[in-house]
C-alpha cells in the first residue's frame, strides 16, 4: 500500500521509498531529502516537507527541530528577469535577500 | 561506535574520504572509521555540478581524469546504483586572445595524451549547440568523452559499498583535536554534533499516509546524546576534509596554504533534453549542463566572496549567472530558476592539490586542495590514496603534490580551472 502513496508529487517519491530510506539509516531530514530527492522539484518542498517530516518523526521518535535549509528563490524566477537585475543587486543587499530566502545562518553561515 | 582502535581514521565522509575507504576495504583493510561532522553530502560533494572531464592543461590531470571517466562508465554496474552518468562532452569557450592561445596549447597536449579534443571556430560551436550565440567567442574546444553525473548517488554508492565491506561511517561526529606523542597522532578526539535516536529493532507498527503511527517507545531506543565525547586510537589519520582541511591541520600545528572559497550554483525547472555537453566559459567562469532530470544546472565565478567557510546563497550570484547565461543562450531567458545553493571550493595557491604525508606529523596523510574539480578526481584518487596508505610508498605524483612544494618553491600549474 505504501508503494502507492505519493509523499512528494513533484519528484514521485512514495511513502515506501521514504520508509526504506529511514530503515537504511537516514535518520535526519537533510539526509532523508538527499537520499529520496523529496522537495527538490517544482514546489521545492512546500507540499511534501511536512508529510516526510511526520513519517520521520514517527520513526525516530522525535520531531526534526529544524526544517531543511530552504533554497532561494522562494518562487521560481525567469532567468531573463534575473539578468535584468544588473547592478541593482549589490553585495550588501544580498545578505538580507539571503535571509529572506530563509537562511538561518547557523554558526559561520554553514547550511 | 563509541571508542576503540582502527587501522585508519578518515576525516570527512565526502566523495574523497568514501572512495578511499572503499578502496582500502577492497584491499583488505576494513578496519577503517570514516567520521563526518555533518550528514552525507553536506560538504562540497553534495553541492557540486557533477562535471567530469579530461580537458585539463597538465598531463597528470588529463591522465588521471581519463581513468575517472572510465570508472564513471562502469560505476553503476559495479556499485548497483544509478549515478545518471551522461557523456555529452565538455564545450569550452574563450573570449580573449590570450585565453584562446592557452586553450590551443591544452588541446594539443590532450590529443597527445589520446583524447579526441578538437578546436572549434566560433561558428562551429553551433554545430554542437545550435542555441548558443557565438558573438564574442574567440575559440572553443570540445571533447566528446567528458560528461556529467548526479553527485548524490555517487556518494551513497561509495558509502554503501564501503559499509558492506566492513568500514564504519560515523556521521554527526566531529573531530575536535588529536592526542599526539613524539610527532605522531595516537588518538582522534571526537564529539557528537547531533542528538541521535536509534530506533529499536522491531518496527512492526507502520506509519500510514493518514497520519503518523504510534511514536517509538523512547525507553527502547538507544540514544547517543549530542555533545558526547570520546577518543579513538589509530595507526594512520587521513584528512579528506575538503575546504575544512586547514582547521584540521591546525590541530597539530600545521598551517596549510588552502583557502575556502564560496562557489554558488543553481538549477532550473526541468526541460526536454536539448543540451548535449557541459558548456564552460573560461573567461568569466560560467558553466551549465543539462542533468538527466532535465534541469539546467550551472554556476559562475562571483567576486568578492565572504571570508572563510560560507555556504549561503546570494542574489548577486543569480543576477551575474543569469546575465552571462542569457547572453550565451538567449532562449534561456524565459526558463525559471527553481533553486540555488552554495558550497566551498578548496583553493591552493598553484591550483594543484595537497596530497600525502606532512612533515611534522608522521602518521597524518592529507588529501585536499582539489579546487573546483575534486569530485571527478575522487574515483581515481581513492585508488591511489588507498595504495599509498596501505603500502606507505610515495609515487612520483604524490611527491610532486606534497605540501613541501610551497616551502621549497616548486609550484605547479593548471590553467583549465572553471570559476
Ligand atoms: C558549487 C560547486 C560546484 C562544483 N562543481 C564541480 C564539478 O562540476 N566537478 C567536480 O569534479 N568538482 C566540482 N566541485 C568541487 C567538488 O565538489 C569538491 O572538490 C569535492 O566534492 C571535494 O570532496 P571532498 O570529499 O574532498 O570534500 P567534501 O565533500 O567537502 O567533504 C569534506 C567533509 O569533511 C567534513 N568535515 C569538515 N571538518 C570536519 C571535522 N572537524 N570533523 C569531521 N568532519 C569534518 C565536512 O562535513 C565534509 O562533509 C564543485 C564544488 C562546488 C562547491
Amino acid at each position: 500500500m505504501s508503494a502507492k502513496v505519493l509523499l512528494c508529487r513533484c519528484e514521485d517519491v512514495t511513502l515506501a521509498e521514504v520508509e526504506h530510506a529511514i530503515e537504511s539509516g537516514q535518520r535526519d531530514i537533510e539526509s532523508l531529502k538527499r537520499f529520496t530527492g523529496f522537495g527538490t522539484g517544482w514546489c521545492q518542498g512546500k507540499q511534501c516537507l511536512i508529510s516526510c517530516a511526520r513519517v520521520l518523526a514517527a520513526r525516530v521518535g522525535e520531531f526534526p527541530l529544524a526544517p531543511v535549509t530552504p533554497r532561494p528563490p522562494v518562487h521560481p524566477m525567469p532567468l531573463g528577469m534575473l539578468a535584468s537585475l544588473g547592478d541593482a543587486v549589490s553585495v550588501d543587499r544580498l545578505e538580507s535577500v539571503g535571509a529572506a530566502g530563509g537562511d538561518h545562518g547557523e554558526g559561520e553561515g554553514e547550511r | 561506535m563509541t571508542a576503540g582502535r582502527y587501522r585508519v581514521v578518515i576525516i570527512g565522509a565526502g566523495i574523497m574520504g568514501l572512495s578511499t575507504a572503499w578502496h582500502l576495504a577492497k584491499r583488505g583493510i576494513t578496519d577503517v572509521l570514516v567520521v563526518d561532522r555533518g550528514y552525507l553530502c553536506g560538504g562540497a560533494s553534495g553541492r557540486n555540478g557533477g562535471g567530469v572531464r579530461a580537458q585539463f592543461s597538465s598531463e597528470s590531470n588529463i591522465r588521471l581524469m581519463r581513468e575517472s571517466i572510465e570508472i564513471c562508465r562502469t560505476f553503476a554496474a559495479e556499485m548497483k546504483i544509478n549515478v545518471w552518468f551522461r557523456q555529452g562532452g565538455y564545450l569550452f569557450l574563450t573570449r580573449t586572445k590570450q585565453r584562446a592561445r592557452m586553450l590551443e596549447a591544452s588541446a594539443k597536449l590532450q590529443r597527445d595524451c589520446g583524447l579526441e579534443t578538437r578546436l572549434l571556430a566560433p561558428r562551429e560551436v553551433r554545430d554542437i549547440v545550435p542555441e548558443i550565440d557565438p558573438t564574442g567567442v574567440e575559440l572553443a574546444s570540445f571533447n566528446p568523452g567528458d560528461g556529467v553525473v548526479f553527485p548524490w548517488p555517487f556518494v551513497w554508492g561509495y558509502a554503501k559499498a564501503a559499509k558492506d565491506l566492513g568500514v564504519e561511517i560515523a556521521t554527526f561526529t566531529e573531530v575536535e583535536g588529536f592526542d599526539t606523542n613524539n610527532g605522531r597522532i595516537t588518538g582522534v578526539r571526537l564529539v557528537r554534533t547531533r542528538h541521535d535516536a536509534i530506533v529499536a529493532e522491531d518496527r512492526d507498527e507502520r506509519t500510514t499516509a493518514a497520519g503518523p503511527g504510534p511514536r517509538v517507545d523512547a525507553s527502547r531506543a538507544r540514544v547517543i546524546p549530542e555533545g558526547e565525547r570520546f577518543v579513538v586510537e589509530c595507526d594512520t589519520v587521513l584528512c579528506c576534509a575538503g575546504a575544512w582541511s586547514p582547521s584540521i591541520a591546525r590541530m597539530v600545528g600545521i598551517e596549510l596554504p588552502n583557502k575556502p572559497h564560496r562557489h554558488e550554483i543553481c538549477s532550473t525547472e526541468p526541460l526536454k533534453p536539448w543540451l548535449g555537453p557541459l558548456v564552460a566559459d573560461l573567461t568569466d567562469g560560467l558553466y551549465f549542463s543539462q542533468s538527466m532530470r532535465g534541469e539546467i544546472v550551472g554556476g559562475i565565478a562571483v567576486e568578492p566572496v565572504p571570508h572563510g567557510i560560507n555556504q549561503r546563497s546570494s542574489a548577486q550570484f543569480l543576477a551575474t549567472y543569469a546575465r552571462s547565461l542569457v547572453r550565451t543562450v538567449p532562449s534561456m531567458s524565459r526558463v525559471k530558476v527553481l533553486r540555488q545553493w552554495a558550497g566551498c571550493y578548496d583553493l591552493t595557491p598553484d591550483g594543484n592539490p595537497i596530497v600525502g604525508h606532512v612533515d611534522g606529523c608522521e602518521n597524518l596523510v592529507m588529501a585536499c586542495g582539489f579546487m573546483g574539480h575534486g569530485f571527478m578526481m575522487a574515483p581515481v584518487m581513492g585508488r591511489l590514496l588507498a595504495e599509498h596508505v596501505a603500502t606507505d610508498e610515495t609515487s612520483e605524483l604524490f611527491a610532486r603534490w606534497n605540501l613541501r612544494r610551497f616551502r621549497e618553491g616548486k609550484l605547479l600549474s593548471e590553467s583549465m580551472i572553471i570559476g
